[in-house]
């Protein structure tokens, strides 16, 4: 998701005011209250009224099961989501529990208008609507409570999961009149906590899912068994948009254990018992490709093609003053260019879908970041009424974007495998499945030029980017491409903080067969390191400390410059290092999130890199559980990490030439730096924190390299062989 | 017909013997806390102990485990008292959670050789384990609590 699209409403937003059912006995309350902030408020109709519904369940035994309508891909939101809403319940935290949201309109994303997960918006969406279902329960309970004991509800208090009337000594457990709460009528308003009292929300908290994930019970969508549930894998297209001319299944049909060889849409299904002989059976089949348009697409094609374009302005995505006439005024006059290859996500739980079509309705279990288009686009293959599909979400075992599929792609696929299937089926991506799949991080290209005055100022800057369009033919389009410009292209560089008085970014946007998607920060994974680095060089060309050229040039920037003087001081920006290494910092604004890192690295005389320390800060306004923070900054460094060293998706006649972890490889352990994060106290709302830490890492990286070595890198992943000594220059 | 000792108890499967351990595991015993993660020994989500020693369950056909002791993430403990779940727990290790299983499986073997290791050690008996999310940091510091957990365990005893 790109951060730029707040506002997007993707279905009719009379979607909210249908009230859906919910299953299950005692109290089950909900409301609709639209997140503060947004233009869907702005534009939406009025704020409908509480609407009973399911965000929270208590039972007889006083359990209390939490409904997220987020999905948990590592984030944290099985947790965070029960602290919004257990900070206005007061119910016993041990008997907090939690269960995945089913698909329902009531359950979209206050701000996006969709059931979805992504924009780091997970907190920001849903700060005020758990509050308010938490406030609205318990005043339904206390009530409930009063009812009972024929005493007001004013005179009642609550405590750890208790009604109490203190007056009388009288006692009431959530679960005991939970039946009674949820026959009252929801509150017409509720009033929520002064922050001032949270004692829930700001605290570090244990995660519910911890014991789950450590003793192997955690389900993830790969976990999923159904009775009579078949396996299958599908031999896809080696070429993106390739389609089967014929093939033979003969020997595959062979394979003991193989029920059924079917085409698809997508390729070759190998419908079979178990996973083991599906892909024997696909081992076997022969099937002849049509390659279709996309057979002679190359990466070395494209740099080329990439770096001609940029030579000419694209379309305009930001324009201040003149920046030509003050580039010709400059005392100075920089220019460098950037390239990034395509990414793949790389979840460590490969794709996967389990499906059980029956005549009249459907089931599906997946980890998913996108229940509403998902839920759509597989009614549209069952042919049935979208209130027919029921989507479960399991746990994802990673996402970071994939599992959000403006196609639906896996979903979509597996559908098809279920028609032919007749019985329940899931489908499996292997690693390389995965590694093929397309649906990639763009690759960029950015093209600088930079003018600083006698005193090293700069006082021009023009930005052209190249790289496909992610949002241009999605349901996104209409909201996030504009003019020709596609927001999530421009991202963190259209908008960059600093004070630059004339400044351009322009964009094209070239059509190539590859499927691309949002990767884990978006756009801000190109402009991030690509702006972030370029300013270093601008700093150095006109003679300033790159972290002191950032403190001037962030001035107006209370919020960053906090951050950036954060990290500078903590990582002892300016202090003398051991030999051989060298310090850069990097600043970021994505998300409505503020970042700052310094790293220290070093170069061996092979030219590998070694990052020794990291050091982060952030500012993402308040926040719900400060140790899930810190995991998500340690974890988008690790990733950013991985992206700035070890990965790039390739293709050579079209064909992707990466197939598992040997040759897109990942960060492991032994390469993983000391990473210290720094959480600025805010009072301001919530911002993003699943995205905003990877964007810094590469230029803050590239800039300790430089530091260390005198060498710019300004190709990623970061290669031994331009930083060996003797090696070339980049 | 191959049997082997899955998690302390007998177990017979009829199933071709090349089947990776791995997918019997999932599928035919369903203990799905054994993870697949790339089905070429380089990711350690399938990490399981042969007879006390780790292995990449996703390359290993059932055959070789014949007769043999195989403990599983499920086997580890019943009551998540293992020094290294205490661990995993305080810490709060995991994200996504799809590679502990084999993290702890691969640590596990690590305290059982060396109960106080160094950093370096950790790197060595960690290498082969990636994590997507990036929970590296806490791992390394679970690992040293889980060694502080067992030597505070074999004190009490």
């Amino acid at each position: 998701m790109s951060s730029q699209m707040n506002g997007a409403a993707l279905l009719d937003r009379r979607a909210f005011l249908k009230a859906g059912a919910a299953a299950g006995g005692g109290l089950l309350v909900g409301l609709y209250l639209p997140a503060a902030g947004g233009e869907l408020l702005a534009q939406g109709p009025p704020a409908p009224p509480l609407v009973p519904f399911a965000f929270v369940k208590i039972a007889a035994d006083d359990t209390v099961t939490v409904i997220a309508n987020h999905s948990e891909m590592g984030q944290g939101v099985y947790t965070s989501l029960p602290m919004l809403l257990n900070e206005e319940l007061q119910a016993d935290w041990a008997k907090i529990r939690v269960e995945g949201a089913p698909v329902d309109a009531v359950y979209n994303h206050a701000v996006y208008g969709i059931q979805m997960t992504g924009g780091s918006t997970t907190t920001a969406s849903e700060w005020d609507r758990y509050r308010r279902v938490g406030a609205a329960a318990r005043s339904m309970l206390v009530q409930a409570a009063a009812e009972k004991w024929n005493v007001p509800a004013s005179a009642c208090s609550v405590e750890k999961g208790v009604v109490l009337h203190r007056a009388t000594a009288r006692r009431a457990t959530y679960g005991s009149v939970a039946e009674a709460a949820a026959r009252l009528a929801v509150p017409g308003d509720v009033v929520l906590k002064d922050p001032k009292d949270f004692t829930l929300v700001g605290k570090a908290t244990r995660r519910l899912d911890t014991p789950s994930k450590v003793n192997g019970t955690a389900q993830f969508g790969l976990d999923v068994s159904l009775p009579g549930m078949l396996t299958a894998v599908v031999a896809r297209a080696p070429v993106f948009g390739g389609k089967v001319a014929s093939f033979d299944a003969s020997e595959a049909q062979r394979v003991p254990g193989v029920k059924a060889v079917v085409q698809i849409p997508t390729g070759v299904a190998v419908i079979a018992e178990r996973f083991w002989p599906a892909k024997l059976g696909r081992e076997k089949l022969k099937i002849t490709w049509d390659d279709g348009a996309n057979a002679s697409l190359s990466t070395s094609r494209m740099l080329a093609d990439f770096a001609a374009q940029s030579a000419s302005p694209g379309a305009i995505a930001k324009k201040v003053g003149d920046p030509a006439s003050a580039l010709a005024a400059a005392a100075k006059k920089i220019t460098a260019t950037y390239d990034v290859p395509y990414l793949a996500h790389a979840m460590m739980e490969p794709l996967n879908c389990v499906v059980d079509l029956r005549p009249d309705s459907c089931e599906i279990w997946t980890g998913t970041q996108f229940e509403t288009l998902d839920r759509l686009q597989a009614a549209k293959v069952a042919g049935l009424p979208p209130e027919k599909v029921q989507i479960h979400t399991t746990l994802l075992g990673g996402g970071f974007g994939r599992r959000a599929n403006p196609d639906s792609d896996f979903v979509v696929e597996a559908m098809h495998v279920a028609k032919a299937a007749k019985a329940p089926v899931k489908v499996v991506w292997t690693r390389e499945d995965d590694m093929h799949g397309g649906w990639y991080r763009p690759m960029w290209h950015d093209r600088f030029a930079a003018g600083v005055d006698a005193q090293g100022n700069p006082i021009a800057w023009t930005h052209t980017i190249v790289g496909q369009s992610i949002l241009t033919g999605t349901a996104f389009e209409p909201y996030g491409v504009k003019d020709g410009v596609d927001s999530a292209s421009v991202e963190g560089a259209a908008d960059i903080l600093y004070g630059i008085p004339n400044l351009q970014v322009d964009l094209h946007s070239p059509k190539i067969g590859v499927p691309v998607q949002w990767w884990r920060s978006v756009g801000h994974s190109h402009t991030g390191f690509s702006v972030e680095a370029f300013f270093d060089e601008v700093a150095h060309a006109g003679g300033k400390d790159p972290y002191q050229l950032r403190r001037t040039l962030l001035k107006e920037q209370p919020r960053m410059l906090a951050v950036l003087d954060l990290a500078a001081q903590k990582a002892g920006w300016g202090k003398p290092l051991p030999a051989g290494r060298g310090r850069g910092i990097a600043t970021h604004f994505s998300f409505d999130s503020y970042v700052a890192q310094v790293i220290e690295a070093s170069v061996a005389k092979d030219g590998t890199v070694r990052v020794h320390r990291v050091v982060c800060a952030v500012d993402c306004g308040r926040v719900v559980n400060p140790d899930t923070v810190k995991a998500q900054m340690e974890g988008g460094v690790v990733f950013g990490l991985t992206a700035a060293l070890k990965t790039e998706i390739t293709l050579e006649n079209g064909r992707v030439q990466q197939r598992n972890f040997h040759d897109y490889p990942m960060v492991r352990m032994f390469e993983s730096p000391a990473i210290e994060v720094h959480i600025m106290p805010s009072q301001e709302k919530p911002t993003g924190v699943g995205e905003p830490s990877v964007p810094p890492v590469a230029p803050a990286l590239t800039n300790a390299i430089f530091a260390a070595t005198g060498k710019r890198v300004r190709r990623l992943p970061i290669r031994a062989s331009d930083l060996a000594e003797g090696g070339t220059k980049s | 017909m191959t049997s082997f000792v899955l998690n302390g108890k007998p177990v017979q499967v009829d199933v071709d013997p090349e089947t990776p351990l791995l997918w019997v595991i999932r599928e035919q015993l369903g203990l799905t806390g054994t993870k697949y993660g790339c089905g070429m020994a380089l990711c350690g989500a399938c990490t399981v102990h042969l007879d006390g020693e780790a292995i990449r369950s996703c390359v290993a056909p059932v055959r070789r485990v014949a007769g043999k002791r195989v403990t599983t993430i499920e086997g580890l403990s019943t009551d998540l008292n293992h020094p290294l779940q205490r661990a995993w727990i305080e810490i709060d290790v995991p994200q996504c959670g799809y590679c502990q299983s084999g993290q702890i499986m691969s640590a596990a073997v690590l305290l059982a050789k060396k109960p106080k290791p160094t950093d370096e050690d950790i790197d060595e008996a960690m290498s082969g384990n990636i994590c997507r999310c990036g929970t590296y940091p806490r791992i390394r510091r679970a690992i040293h609590r889980a060694a502080e957990f067992a030597a505070e365990k074999k004190v009490a005893r």
